[in-house]
């Protein structure tokens, strides 16, 4: 197939743009271009199909990452006409009436090529963010009990299903604005630890969540909430976390 | 500036919106009722001169200005333009210092018994 001048659309394939990179700095800094195929259309078939239909048959250099297909990894996200979405869980019905996709790789992430990103900075900033659990028991204590009912276990369970796909990172302004925001995937799992009645460490993880950098730099536009595929609150937990870290630095315990 | 100082001032910023919005509508509805029944400056400035409470009202209401800008001033530039640091900290500082002195300049001017027409 002629790459340059594709046939016109008949309803049975997909005009596809891929972004093809030529350095990390993703679409916004043009560091590539955007490359269109024609892909056979099929019922059912989710953006991640596009993509892989791509790569086993008409390019096989185009670089992207998936592992489970089922939503469950959190390693496809891409930014799918212009909004970052988890690509195995999207079918093309849903985000292309006309018959066309663009398919770029995440926002805010460095590109290691196309439209696969470098998370790493993402991960970190969880560790920055004190996302590790820290408890006292050793094995030879008793179990903890944590009623299902208690106000604290039913925050935690509904931040706790974070799949870790970048979608809400990529979508919101303020990590773009300030590099060094924690994001709010970062922040909602902070959030489920501080929820969490056998962790040691709350307050070094408010600490670690105030200021500029976390929680108090969140401008509440919700457009991580409204994009996290797996629909967690996560504005609330942010919200959530300005309650707390105020409530301690007014008792000086910040 | 640390993430206790910056937790501070986001706290004074939320403090201060929520001054300012008492104070606004107070001022509003006692411009409204100065304007419709038909005050002259003159008449407005014998109810104000010596009146103390109505300069602690003013007072505050710069005080909080002073405070709410230049915290939110920081926040834009420092998120459109990438300015940050020390020199945003002290120009912000700044601006503080002028809302207030500016501010109060004006107060005093409609408060000051004796003194002429500002
Ligand atoms: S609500 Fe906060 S974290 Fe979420 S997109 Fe908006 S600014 Fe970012
Ligand atoms: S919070 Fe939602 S959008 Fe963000 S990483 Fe987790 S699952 Fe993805
Ligand atoms: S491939 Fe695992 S979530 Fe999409």
């Amino acid at each position: 197939m002629d790459q340059a001048t594709p046939p016109a659309n008949t309803g049975s394939t997909i005009r596809v743009s891929v972004w093809r990179s030529s350095g990390a700095g993703g679409v916004a800094s043009g560091e590539g271009r955007f490359e269109v195929f024609e892909v056979p259309r099929q019922p059912s078939q989710t953006v991640l199909d596009v993509v892989t239909h791509i790569q086993r048959h008409l390019d096989p250099t185009l670089t992207y990452r998936f592992a489970c297909r089922v939503g469950v990894c959190g390693s496809c996200a891409m930014v799918v006409n212009g909004e970052a979405r988890w690509t195995c869980r999207t079918h093309v019905d849903k985000v292309s009436a006309d018959g066309t996709l663009e398919i770029a790789p995440l926002r805010n992430l460095p590109v290691i090529r196309d439209l696969a990103t470098d998370m790493s900075v993402f991960f970190d900033k969880w560790a920055r963010a004190k996302g590790q659990f820290s408890g006292s028991r050793s094995r030879t204590d008793d179990f903890a009990v944590v009623s299902p009912q208690s106000e604290e276990r039913q925050q935690v369970d509904l931040g706790i299903e974070c799949i870790g796909c970048g979608v809400c990172y990529s979508s919101c302004d303020v990590v773009e604005w300030k590099p060094d925001y924690l994001g709010p995937a970062a922040m909602n799992r902070a959030w489920t630890l501080i929820n969490d009645t056998r962790d040691e460490a709350r307050r070094e993880r408010l600490a670690a969540v105030a200021g500029d950098a976390g929680c108090h730099a969140c401008h509440t536009h919700m457009t991580c909430t409204e994009r996290c595929p797996k629909h967690l609150p996560l504005t609330a937990a942010i919200a959530g976390l300005k309650r707390m870290t105020t409530r301690a630095l007014l008792k000086g315990e910040l | 500036m640390n993430a206790r100082t910056q937790a501070w001032l986001w706290f004074l910023q939320r403090a201060s919106a929520a001054m300012l919005g008492f104070f606004v509508l107070v001022h509003l509805a006692t411009m409204i009722y100065a304007v419709r029944s038909g005050l002259s400056a003159g008449e407005i400035l014998a109810r104000t001169r010596g009146n103390i409470p109505w300069m602690l009202f003013y007072a505050v209401f710069v005080a909080s200005v002073a405070v709410h800008v230049p915290i939110g001033l920081r926040n834009i530039l420092a998120e459109t333009f990438a300015w940050r640091g020390r020199s945003l900290e002290v120009a912000m500082l700044g601006v503080g210092v002028f809302f207030l002195l500016f501010g109060l300049r004006a107060v005093w001017a409609v408060y000051a018994p004796g003194a002429g027409l500002p």
